[in-house]
């Protein structure tokens, strides 16, 4: 039963064999990482209809028991995680590869590797401890990626994200200490057990600890106020690491989604129902920023970056219900931004990198243009959440889950208005690139020979196929959508049975 | 002790967070620095303060212990901390050879007029 901790060691054993051993030769190097990347999709496959019974997996390491070692976790919802990190994984490596983006700055595959062992790893792991350092794994990695081939913009935008997040991991480690101060413990389970025999004196303090970790996950998810650094950096990043980034604001999400239901959930006192009281407006004001952001936007990639922020205003919304419903809702919807977010940016790549500035100005139409206007649109309504595709049911499920009075009046009209002005800045951006370019006509001032210069040229199969693979991807989500959500429902069920997870962790409850 | 220990964090936490927000990078290197000292010396008085004793539990006798967790935790933190000072600096030295700026915000549609970098 070694099958939990392959996630992590496949990536963390190949990273240093690329970087070392195959840096030289970039052909080694990409057979090597996509052969490693499909391995891992079919492990993440694997391990899904392993977890897919409804028991809790856990794998000690070394064979500690639970609250002295650190355990991996394999739940319904750390499976899901996986298998949406791989499908990603394996989707970007292509777009990466056929676009040459690897090839134009040294190690891409070996960070690339890196970042997948931090981001499973911290989906995987029981112990908060544990997650921070998984956390500054796929932190480090994701440093590299994001000033991955120079430049001036790039640089001094990396810079930020790393400063930030230096910021951030400074609050998750006097977080940490907070919480083992007032608890013992740092193992997820073990904490969630004793939280409810917290001492009234200690209270306070536990309260503390949970807000302090509530902003770290909320500087990863960009949840307002924290969510400045995004659309900076991603729109800065080069494409293929945008479109992984996706990914990143989801390990903010999870992590609130486990430690806020399991540790600080319902019976812990003081804590309850902290999370959801700040979470909720938070969530609330990030749709607006992220849709105002859409609207006001200059250039693809930052509208596409604050779009991201939108979708997860949207999904923590939906997350700060704490109820079994919204989890579901959530989930739906996380699976759907994050395919849809990694769609647009691999779109935009391929837009940007023939014209000549990423600038929402009209240009004389490029090559392509009707193939790369599809695209777009179709991309778009995905964002959007307009049917047919599956961001519409991710809404209409998060809609339909916050249905308390407390939550409908806000929720509602921010995502029913947020969504229209994300609709009206998608269609603005799209026209502007790809319908008034037809009108322009090419200077005729120009000699021949500029304009054959210039030409850039068609892009291959292979480097359409991902996005088409992604848009496929939100398809089948759509039209799957029954037994996907029935299997999200078992995973939210399984999120909130606290019992259940303490026990499966530190073994049969012993009454006392 | 404990009033030493709270001054010393409560110290490192307030200027590290002044360095923070300055505008440029070495400044705001310097600022991390000092907040990774403070989170270190809290996360080290996370498992409460003894003096003079193991961290080990004595099968002697009634002898108290201090708790050896929080050291682990402290060691992992100062590692970490370490390597990403030192990624932090050379990122930093790349985009001010690059940008020949080491402003940390971002304005490319008003360039600062003080700022000696070529204009976006």
């Amino acid at each position: 039963m070694h099958w939990i901790i392959l996630p992590v060691v496949l990536p963390a054993l190949l990273a240093p064999l690329i970087g070392f051993v195959m840096r030289h030769d970039i052909v080694l190097a990409r057979t090597a990482s996509v052969a490693g990347t499909v391995t891992f999709l079919a492990i993440a496959v694997g391990l899904t209809s392993m977890a897919a019974d409804g028991t809790t997996h856990v794998y000690r390491l070394g064979d500690w028991p639970a609250p002295f070692g650190i355990v991996l976790v394999l739940d319904r919802l750390s499976a899901l995680m996986l298998l949406l990190t791989a499908t990603l994984a394996v989707i970007v490596l292509i777009h990466a590869i056929a676009t040459g983006w690897d090839a134009r700055g040294r190690h891409f595959h070996a960070l690339f590797q890196f970042q997948l062992m931090g981001i499973c790893g911290a989906f995987l792991t029981g112990d908060i401890f544990n997650l921070f350092v998984f956390f500054e794994v796929l932190l480090i990695a994701s440093y590299g990626l994001m000033i991955h081939s120079g430049g001036k913009e790039r640089m001094r935008a990396g810079l930020q994200y790393v400063i930030m997040n230096l910021a951030g991991s400074t609050l998750f480690l006097f977080a940490l200490g907070t919480l083992y101060a007032s608890t013992g413990t740092l193992n997820i389970a073990d904490l969630a057990a004793r939280m409810p025999e917290i001492p009234v004196e200690e209270a306070a303090l536990v309260s503390v600890a949970s807000i302090l970790l509530m902003i770290v996950f909320a500087v990863k998810a960009a949840l307002f106020p924290v969510q400045f650094w995004l659309p900076a950096t991603y729109s800065n990043a080069p494409a293929p690491v945008a479109a992984l980034f996706a990914i990143m604001t989801k390990v903010g999400a999870y992590a609130i989604l486990r430690v806020h239901t399991t540790v600080f959930g319902p019976g812990a006192p003081g804590t309850e129902s902290l999370a959801g009281t700040w979470l909720f407006p938070a969530a609330i004001v990030t749709i607006a920023v992220g849709a105002f952001g859409v609207l006001g936007a200059r250039r693809l990639m930052p509208l596409i970056a604050f779009s991201v922020v939108g979708s997860m205003g949207t999904m923590l919304v939906a997350v700060a219900a704490f109820s079994t419903t919204a989890t579901t809702a959530a989930l739906y919807y996380m699976i759907h931004s994050t395919l849809a977010a990694a769609c647009l940016f691999l779109i935009a790549d391929l837009v940007v990198t023939r014209r000549s500035a990423d600038t929402l100005e009209a240009e004389p139409a490029t090559v392509q243009n009707g193939l790369f206007a599809a695209l777009f649109f179709a991309a778009a309504i995905a964002m959007a959440g307009m049917p047919p595709l599956s961001g519409f049911l991710g809404k209409l499920l998060v809609l339909d889950a916050l249905q308390e009075p407390g939550f409908m009046v806000w929720a509602w009209s921010a995502i029913l208005v947020g969504s229209f002005l994300t609709i009206v800045g998608f269609a603005r951006a799209g026209s502007i690139l790809f319908w008034k370019s037809t009108a322009l006509a090419v200077p005729e001032e120009q000699t021949d020979v500029d304009v054959t210069a210039e030409a850039p040229p068609p892009a291959t199969t292979a480097q359409v196929a991902p996005v088409v693979l992604t848009l496929a991807a939100l398809a089948v989500l759509a039209i799957f959508a029954g037994p996907v959500s029935a299997y999200l429902d078992n995973a939210s069920a399984q999120l909130f049975d606290r019992e259940g997870y303490v026990e499966a962790v530190l073994g049969p409850v012993e009454e006392d | 002790m404990e009033l030493i220990v709270a001054t010393t964090v409560g110290v490192l936490t307030a200027g590290g967070v002044y360095l923070l927000l300055r505008l440029r990078t070495f400044p705001v290197i310097l600022g991390l620095a000092l907040l990774s000292y403070a989170v270190n010396v809290f996360l080290f008085a996370s498992g409460r303060l003894a003096i003079d004793q193991s961290p080990i539990l004595s099968k002697y006798g009634e002898a108290t212990y201090t708790d050896p967790l929080p050291q682990a935790l402290v060691l992992t933190a100062i590692v970490i901390s370490f390597g990403m000072t030192a990624v932090l600096v050379m990122i930093g030295l790349g985009a001010y050879l690059e940008a020949e700026s080491d402003r940390v915000d971002i304005e490319p549609e008003t360039p600062d007029a003080n700022d000696q970098g070529e204009r976006t």
